[in-house]
């Protein structure tokens, strides 16, 4: 693999340590949430590092990292024209229904 | 917070867990009828998110600011490191290296904050070292016996906790953010460091003296960490108003010392001990703690660098930073063969 593109950082050491997003799970039952982020030279170490940094009071029981390249965000200049589309369709809703109020499990 | 549910909520209140503590964990998000125009998000108490459009001076500010919290964070490591060795049982040990380990998280916490706002962490850890930040001048005051880190804990650190609650509600989102975090952890600091005087000042009479001497030493440099004062002769036309017009303070740093020293005074007659102030005494018509004059020429001189530790304290980080630099180097090595291998083996 004499072509390889994968980015490993290199000299200028810690300059070039990529970002990782880290996720914490709670505790079981729960979705993991975004409680920031570091920089690490790899997954294992990111991982490493997540627990010492955002779980020392037993905040989690599962952690995600990801490095922050990789995820896909949509733009805030284009929030309004992104979301549009769900303002209009109110029929979504449960409450847009006019159903007698004697009804029961409705 | 994070689900944890180790702590026990009926935990006696503390300097951090206050109602405006817990006005910041509820904070309201309102964005979708407020807009994205900076200030109308400042003028209705909104965060302001990374992605956001801000005034450059904005920015600037809280890059200053934030790096400059965080650079106090690993600073203020060394005081407190230096008695690890040194710590009088093993409970105590385990205690003071899980506090300094706190205060290297909340390092972290600081500068991923900080370069949220487009600023490498490296170019922060350069400017430290080169001196063109600063971080708390606490820091330049060394930890000559074993009871000053009691008085870190409870006068530093409960002024710092002063200082940090009210920006739980920053009107920057990550530094808010960071600092919930934060003041959570500060707690324990605070009372860990009351613990120690306490077992002090009731010990025999030289541990007696040992923990007077840490409250003579520290008790007026605490009272300048909240900053020259805003107004009168002293005061040094600062950032603090524009800063509390962009909601980054919420205080006045006269306001907050007041408030120190109205918690501390009476903590410290719990603990037997005299704080160095002959003109400290409550004063029932304005409901407040009256106190002596600070000395500002100290304050200026320990922050222009003539303190007691300024020279030592940056020479360690900076021995701290390039004597760890293999060990940064091997990270990037070893993430560099597993890369190839995995990339070998597609």
């Amino acid at each position: 693999m004499s072509e390889s593109t994968t980015e490993v950082a290199g000299v200028d050491a810690e300059r070039s340590w990529p970002l990782w997003e880290v996720f914490v799970r709670g505790k079981r039952g729960l979705a993991h949430t975004h409680v920031g982020s570091l920089h690490a030279p790899d997954a294992e170490m990111a991982l490493r590092n997540g627990r010492d940094v955002y779980t020392r009071r037993q905040e989690g029981v599962s952690i995600w990292v990801v490095r922050a390249d990789d995820i896909t965000a949509s733009s805030p200049d284009e929030k309004d024209s992104f979301f549009d589309p769900a303002a209009d369709k109110i029929y979504r809703h449960p409450s847009f229904y006019d159903v007698p109020k004697d009804v029961e499990y409705l | 917070m994070y689900g944890n549910d180790v702590i026990d909520p009926n935990d006696p209140l503390n300097a951090a867990e206050t109602e405006s503590y817990d006005q910041a964990r509820r904070h309201e998000d309102r964005r979708h009828e407020v807009g994205d125009d900076f200030d109308a998000l400042i003028a209705a108490d909104q965060r302001i998110e990374p992605r956001d459009a801000m005034p450059d001076k904005y920015r600037q500010t809280l890059i200053r600011q934030i790096a400059q919290h965080a650079h106090s964070e690993i600073i203020g490591m060394q005081p407190e490191g230096n008695w690890i060795t040194r710590a009088p049982s093993l409970r105590r040990k385990a205690i003071l290296t899980a506090k300094v380990q706190d205060e290297a998280g909340h390092g972290l916490y600081l500068y991923s904050a900080t370069e949220t706002l487009g600023i490498d962490r490296a170019e922060l850890l350069d400017r430290l070292h080169n001196g063109t930040q600063k971080y708390s001048s606490i820091f330049n005051y060394p930890t000559l016996t074993w009871a000053d880190n009691g008085a870190i804990g409870w006068l530093v650190d409960g002024a710092a906790i002063m200082n940090q609650v009210p920006l739980c509600r920053c009107s920057y989102g990550p530094y808010a953010r960071a600092m919930i975090r934060v003041c959570k952890e500060e707690s324990f600091h605070q009372r860990q460091g009351f613990e120690i005087l306490w077992v002090l000042s009731r010990g025999t009479e030289a541990q007696r003296a040992m923990a007077q001497d840490a409250a003579n030493r520290w008790w007026w440099p605490a009272l300048m960490m909240f900053g020259p004062p805003d107004t009168g002769e002293a005061a040094t036309g600062g950032h603090t108003a524009q800063s509390m017009a962009w909601g980054i303070k919420r205080f006045s740093n006269d306001d907050l010392r007041q408030k120190f020293v109205d918690m501390t005074a009476p903590q410290a007659q719990k603990l037997g001990l005299t704080l160095p102030d002959p003109e400290l005494r409550w004063n029932e018509e304005r409901g407040h703690w009256d106190f002596g004059q600070i000395d500002w020429d100290e304050f200026w001189r320990v922050l222009r660098g003539d303190g007691p530790c300024n020279a030592e304290r940056v020479a360690h980080r900076r021995r701290a930073h390039e004597e760890g630099a293999w060990v940064r180097e091997a990270a990037n090595a070893y993430a560099a063969k597993h890369a190839e291998a995995r990339e070998s083996a597609a």
